[in-house]
């Protein structure tokens, strides 16, 4: 494989509080290549989000490297990102507050290109706004419409719109679909995986939902606490989990499976422990159910077999 | 005929829910939000009562408790029989005896639910001192303890706010709150749906312990069908403020015999053991509330639609305890 699209190299963030540093997300190592999905699970609070929104340089990384293409862009001054955003896009969780309720969905969507000037004149710009609708299934008849009209599946494809209004490379998913109804979750990922195989984008898909990011990942990264727990191919993950957070988050589904109505349940007790400065050592440890002396030296990610990485020392 | 039915089942059936329609009065329109909804809840049962956003579920259980909206909100017609008692004509005392003892709700957000300036301790014993003045001082402390350690809260954090209590151990807040008086029917109104699956299951868990010892029947509204096949043992599908599908968790997840909304939630669901490279999406939107179709409210969705869909509402039908509200299964049953 070629040099990946995106890589981060001991990306950390913390955050200053009263009470000392939150390690949101810690030495974080990952590699998208071209036309795949990563997808990042873990519960709220875990550094899920903060992840993306860092690797986009919405927020500003307290250490590490973030490459596009091979290129770290940290370094990257304001003209030069604003380049680099034409390839990086990011759709947010919630499409009732992610979208100006005074702009009309034609000018929601003709705004990044108005901003990145990618494409000039007052009719070609219509035009292409036109043609992003089509692609993500929005009638032309909304165009002079404002968000309060829509429903939030039509919503989510307005914002979907915008982040593809520029042609980008890459975009971060973040919870697209988790406000939605069921039925109207399906269209939206369908049409995701869609856009993928039309313009060999590389999405990075944050979920707290397993099935989910079964369904549309290629790599799943387990994530708790700002640190990787578990991080393989799909194929990989769903079949032979080795880290015990994994696997209790995996038997916590319900599903509509009722043969695995009677299966083996590895329920956690206890809740996600502050992540403000922790203590040394595996941050599961005080959820673990084997836990022991050993987790309170420093736990790395190691590579059990190749491509599947646990951080446990159970799993050597 | 039916009269001598009804009495005979009387202490078996604790609500009994009769082709209710429920309609909100707004500036612009009527909504309909319930139409001709029938539910029936023996005791100790944990019915699912599935559907998505403006399906009517939440309406369900605000009627049940008449606590919908005033003058906006209202019943116009259908009964609500709560262990042979009239609800809709029963006096406005009556009710505030049966919210809270015997009819509980958990509301759906456990963090908007709870009164911020209050100790949770204090929250708790309100139900106590509302619903059993007579009670000692004392007594209602030792209540409050013990329900607290059941739901697994150290009583001796009664003394903090909600604020200092993290999202999972709020609902477990309310859900001591619901059961402090001991009801015989608990409403939860997704009581899982703000949570991690982690902590999803515990409060799942939980439920299903205490209902276990209480013998409470729990009506457990929520969208998602993964926690009706784990939590309940029946389960009724709405869709546009009707029960389309009922039945056993059983007879209606062996995915044999469905309703085409029912069969088109399930394929649409992402599912971990499903290897199907796409998911089949129900193409369109639920039927607008203020403009109601005709015949079949699912009919401009359904992929089996024929012209009587179009025409005439159809009726239940049931073998065995599963019933499906579907034209399609009507004919079979003629022949």
């Amino acid at each position: 494989m070629g040099v990946p699209l995106i890589e981060t190299r001991g990306l950390k963030k913390y955050f200053k509080t009263s009470r000392g540093m939150l390690h949101a997300v810690e030495d974080i190592n990952l590699k998208i290549q071209a036309g795949e999905t990563l997808g990042v699970v873990g519960e709220s609070g875990c550094g899920k989000s903060t992840l993306g929104r860092t690797i986009l340089r919405l927020l500003p990384a307290t250490a590490g490297e973030v490459l596009y293409n091979g290129e770290n862009i940290l370094t990257y001054k304001k003209h030069e990102m604003q380049k680099i955003h034409l390839n990086m896009q990011m759709i947010f969780q919630d499409p009732y507050s992610s979208l100006n309720p005074r702009m009309s969905i034609a000018n929601i969507i003709a705004e990044p290109i108005k901003v990145c000037g990618t494409v000039t004149g007052r009719h070609a710009i219509e035009e292409k706004v036109e043609e992003i609708m089509d692609l993500c299934g929005l009638p032309k008849r909304y165009m002079n419409t404002y968000p309060h009209e829509l429903d939030g599946g039509r919503r989510q494809r307005v914002g979907l719109a915008r982040a593809m209004a520029v042609d980008p490379k890459f975009i971060v998913c973040d919870e697209p679909v988790s406000a939605l109804d069921v039925s109207i979750q399906a269209q939206i990922l369908n049409l995701l995986m869609d856009l993928q195989e039309q313009k060999g984008l590389s999405y990075m898909f944050i979920t707290h939902d397993l099935c989910v990011v079964k369904h549309i990942s290629s790599n799943i990264m387990v994530m708790y606490m700002g640190q990787v727990v578990e991080y393989a191919s799909k194929e990989e993950l769903f079949k032979n989990q080795l880290h015990p957070y994994t696997k209790a988050l995996l038997s916590a589904i319900p599903t509509i499976d009722l043969s695995r109505r009677s299966r083996e349940r590895h329920a956690l007790t206890g809740e996600v422990t502050s992540p403000i400065e922790p203590a040394p050592g595996c941050r599961f440890a005080p959820r673990c159910p084997h836990a022991s002396e050993k987790c309170r030296e420093q736990s790395e990610l190691r590579e059990v077999s190749p491509g599947h990485y646990v951080s446990c020392v159970l799993c050597r | 005929m039916r009269e001598s039915a009804v009495h005979a089942e009387k202490c078996e059936n604790l609500l009994e829910i009769q082709d209710l329609h429920v309609q909100y009065n707004t500036d612009d329109a009527v909504v309909h939000a319930l139409n001709g909804f029938s539910l029936t809840v023996n005791r100790g049962q944990k019915i699912g009562l599935v559907g998505e956003t403006g399906a009517g579920k939440t309406t369900c259980a605000l009627s049940i408790l008449r606590l919908l909206p005033d003058k906006v909100g209202q019943i116009t017609s259908g009964s609500i029989t709560y262990d042979g008692e009239d609800l809709l004509h029963a006096p406005t005392a009556y009710m505030l005896s049966l919210r809270g003892t015997k009819v509980s709700m958990i509301f759906q957000d456990p963090m908007t639910s709870l009164n911020p300036i209050i100790t949770v301790g204090d929250q708790i014993l309100e139900v106590l001192d509302l619903h059993y003045p007579d009670m000692s001082k004392e007594e209602k402390e030792k209540r409050v303890d013990e329900i607290l350690s059941l739901v697994g809260i150290p009583p001796s954090r009664k003394n903090e706010f909600p604020h200092q209590f993290s999202g999972g151990m709020k609902q477990r807040i309310v859900i001591a709150m619901a059961l402090i008086a001991e009801p015989e029917l608990l409403l939860a109104d997704e009581p899982t749906t703000a949570l991690d699956v982690t902590i999803q299951a515990q409060i799942l868990e939980l439920m299903k312990e205490l209902k276990s010892k209480f013998n409470t029947a729990v009506v457990l509204i929520t969208h998602d069908l993964g926690v009706v096949a784990e939590f309940c043992d029946d389960v009724a599908v709405v869709y546009a403020g009707e029960v389309i599908e009922s039945g056993s968790v059983e007879a209606v997840f062996a995915r044999e015999k469905n309703h085409p909304y029912t069969e088109g939630l399930f394929n649409c669901l992402p599912d971990l053991s499903s290897t199907a490279p796409r998911l089949i999406p129900i193409p369109g939107f639920m039927a607008d509330p203020t403009n109601l179709p005709e015949g079949c409210s699912f009919a401009d969705r359904c992929p089996y639609c024929r012209s009587i869909c179009r025409s005439e509402k159809p009726q239940m039908h049931v073998w065995g305890g599963h019933g499906i509200k579907c034209h399609l299964f009507g004919q079979k049953e003629v022949e």
